[in-house]
């Protein structure tokens, strides 16, 4: 059984590689080149797979997956410049796809407990775009 | 597990028009089965068309997929075709086949799957919501992927 916890943060990046000429940038990303940055409210779904605990009939406390969320996600990410002020950002480039490799990492491994782990995280870019990544 | 293996989804949006008869059934067994959705004259739904497609984050733009190129390709092989159409009487396709959400859902993968023009990713199957509430899911079957038990 999968149990999904959503959260939402608001933050501005830019997509840009170094290596590449202004050009180059704006063909691969396009408006999202922009060196000024520009922001979207992100939404991330956190999906823990496990079965219900026969005592509580939880899979998990979604107040655990909340106040883990909101301490490694939400609260360093929300209304900041990645790029700027969040690491791995000012190494990597924040794609929509580096961001929800990153807050796996940050989750995944803390969401163990018993026979229940870390199945997915999605994260939504806009309405129309949005990465998973899954065990 | 390889943590590096992303999925992206893109929507993409298309109005069209359709009637749901089969051939098969006599007029009252139609509206039966299909209710409104037999209206001789046929209905419209605005569509949305979500194309999964998976692979590894390349290094140098951080992305899977040339999100330019996946929208062209869309464009070009699903939404010109059926944007503003009534698919009954307008799409080959569906001269033959009930233009149910399922029956939609499995062109639209075909066609994408025959012309897919990237090595990766890989598409990894799409979904189709014909309202807010009606949404159907097809798989793209790969060689490499492996097969469920039972299948």
């Amino acid at each position: 059984m999968f149990i999904t916890r959503k959260a939402e943060f608001s933050a501005s990046h830019v997509c840009r590689n170094p290596d590449w000429s202004d050009a180059e940038n704006e063909e691969v990303y396009g408006a999202a080149a922009n060196p000024h940055g520009h922001g979207h409210n992100y939404v991330v779904e956190v999906t823990v797979e496990g079965e219900p605990d026969p005592v509580t009939g939880m899979v998990r406390d979604l107040k655990e997956i909340k106040d883990l969320v909101n301490a490694e996600v939400v609260e360093p990410f929300d209304h900041r410049f990645l790029n700027k002020e969040v690491a791995p950002f000012d190494k990597t480039i924040p794609t929509a796809e580096n961001i929800a490799l990153e807050i796996w990492k940050r989750l995944d491994g803390r969401l163990t407990n018993g026979s229940s782990r870390l199945h997915a995280v999605r994260l939504h870019e806009t309405s129309d775009f949005s990465v998973e990544v899954r065990r | 597990m390889n943590p590096v293996l992303v999925t992206a989804s893109r929507r993409y949006k298309f109005s069209a028009s359709h009637r749901l008869h089969s051939p098969l059934l006599s007029d009252e067994e139609n509206r039966e089965l299909f209710g409104k959705c037999n209206n001789p004259f046929g209905h419209g739904h605005n569509y949305e068309v979500e194309v999964s497609v998976r692979g590894e984050i390349d290094p140098q733009s951080g992305r899977v997929v040339d999100m330019a190129s996946l929208d062209r390709l869309v464009l070009r092989l699903i939404v010109d075709r059926y944007d503003h159409r009534y698919l009954n009487e307008e799409l080959s396709e569906f001269r033959t086949e009930i233009p149910t959400t399922e029956n939609v859902g499995r062109q639209i993968e075909k066609r994408l799957a025959e012309a897919w023009p990237f090595v990766h990713p890989a598409l990894e199957g799409i979904r189709v919501f014909e309202t807010e509430r009606n949404m159907i899911e097809v798989e793209h079957c790969q060689a490499d992927k492996p097969k469920r038990i039972n299948e």
